[in-house]
């Protein structure tokens, strides 16, 4: 799957939503769901996914995704996703 | 580092295990070797009181295991998946109370998640874990536990107001009961249970991760950390039969003829060797997209799993048919091995399940 060594530059929202987009439409096979569509309630991710779902983040981004971090807020939508990993950018938890 | 080496271990104990297997135990005396020698949740970081394993060297202990009895690397799948689960999405506090003692075995763990009506569809169960007041209360029955018999601590799955909840529930708790299973085709030496959860009330504090979080995190870490070990004991399984099965073939002679001039029996042993370094590959594969932390990692242990259950059931298979009614014996390593095999068939997800899975990620490949 594309996008899976560490990001170089600096990720923007918009970069990571494009990568995640392409993460969802390789792993479900063209079933992208829109930005803010919720893809756990549309049934996109068994639980294989939502590991590897992490786990590309995780490498991607170069955060850490902790027990602390799951909350389904963080994590229902591609908008919401690029929002974490801002935020836990930001606040220096590589 | 482990301070004992996995193979000499596993070599050392190689002619007691068709004793285990024919009474159903391994003995208390043996797991507490396995643990004092630093085998159980050997890939858990120096600092939770592991060994600091990486996946490749865990796969090989797996191996050596895997390559002696199934139970016996059983005990190393079962503590492993737990440690995984807990060191992956507990707090440091669950991590600081659990990690060290799942390492040291002085606490050996269970995993409890199949039920009369869930099993490939973890998604359905129905054990319930209902807060209360600062405590969880556990209620459901559990089946085909691993090492049940002997848990200080189950891993339990649950549901919590229709959302899935992991939970810790020490077996000494009031409410626990645990019913032995025996004479089960495969991994007899693995003490397995059924086990009941009463109105059994654990700490709030055992519950891991938030609900909603049980099944697609904290149970699907545990399983995908379990297919890896079953895997590598799969090779471990498929390689004792191959060498097994060619150092007969080598060695027998009927009429002048040694079986290994056979043309079938070479075949056979072919066919064997080309499956045994197909599972061996994939497994390697599979320890070196998880030392990456590659996201493919979750995908890869699905096929190494996957192709090394039906390799080793393949393998085992080949084997009895060359060993003959040596194979059959009621001592025979072959005999018991073929008998695990089908058993890996199932376990950690069955073969049509994988199937479905893999189905999955080779629409990947659509151009």
């Amino acid at each position: 799957m594309a996008g899976q060594q560490p990001v170089g530059a600096e990720p923007t929202a918009e970069t990571i939503l494009a990568e995640l987009s392409g993460f969802f439409a390789t792993a479900t096979a063209g079933h992208t769901p829109g930005p803010d569509e919720d893809y756990f309630a549309l049934g996109l991710v068994n639980s294989l996914l939502a590991l590897e779902l992490v786990a590309y983040v995780e490498r991607r981004y170069g955060i850490e995704v902790g027990v602390e971090d799951l909350d389904l807020d963080n994590f229902r939508t591609m908008n919401r996703v690029a929002g974490f990993v801002l935020r836990k950018r930001s606040a220096g938890i590589r | 580092m482990t301070t004992v080496d996995s193979a000499a271990f596993a070599d050392s104990v190689r002619p007691d295990a068709a004793g285990w297997d024919a009474r159903g135990a391994v003995p208390a005396e043996v797991v507490k070797a396995v643990a004092h020698a630093g085998f159980l949740a050997a890939d858990l970081p120096a600092a939770a009181g592991g060994a600091g394993l990486g996946p490749a060297a865990l796969g090989e202990l797996c191996a050596d295991f895997g390559g002696v009895c199934s139970s016996l690397r059983a005990l190393v799948t079962v503590q492993g998946m737990v440690a995984a689960a807990v060191h992956r999405w507990g707090t440091a506090g669950q991590q600081a109370h659990w990690l060290p003692a799942l390492a040291r075995g002085e606490v050996l763990a269970g995993f409890a998640a199949t039920e009369p009506g869930a099993g490939s569809d973890l998604s359905a169960v129905t054990t319930s874990a209902v807060p209360e007041a600062g405590r969880v209360r556990v209620r459901g029955r559990k089946l085909w536990v691993t090492f049940g018999q002997v848990a200080d601590v189950f891993l339990v799955l649950a549901a919590c107001a229709g959302r899935p909840v992991a939970v810790l529930v020490e077996a000494g708790r009031p409410g626990t009961a645990v019913e032995p299973v025996r004479g089960q085709l495969g991994m007899r030496a693995a003490r397995l249970a059924h086990v009941r959860f009463d109105d059994v009330t654990v700490p709030a504090e055992n519950l891991l991760a938030p609900p909603g979080f049980g099944l697609s995190h904290v149970v699907a870490t545990a399983l995908d950390h379990g297919r890896f070990t079953v895997a590598w004991g799969c090779v471990g399984l498929a390689e004792t039969c191959l060498r097994t099965a060619a150092g007969h073939a080598a060695d027998r002679v009927q009429g002048g003829t040694r079986l290994a001039d056979h043309q079938a029996v070479r075949a056979l042993l072919g066919r064997s060797l080309a499956d045994v370094t197909a599972a061996r590959g994939l497994c390697a594969r599979a320890a070196a997209l998880r030392e990456n932390g590659d996201p493919e990692a979750v995908a890869g242990t699905v096929l190494a799993k996957y192709v090394a259950a039906n390799n080793a059931a393949a393998v085992a298979d080949r084997a009895g048919q060359v060993l003959g009614a040596a194979g059959c014996a009621e001592d025979s390593p072959v005999g018991r091995f073929f008998r695990d095999a089908k058993v890996m068939r199932i376990i950690e997800g069955a073969d049509e399940v994988a199937e479905q899975q893999l189905g999955e990620y080779a629409l990947r490949w659509r151009p």
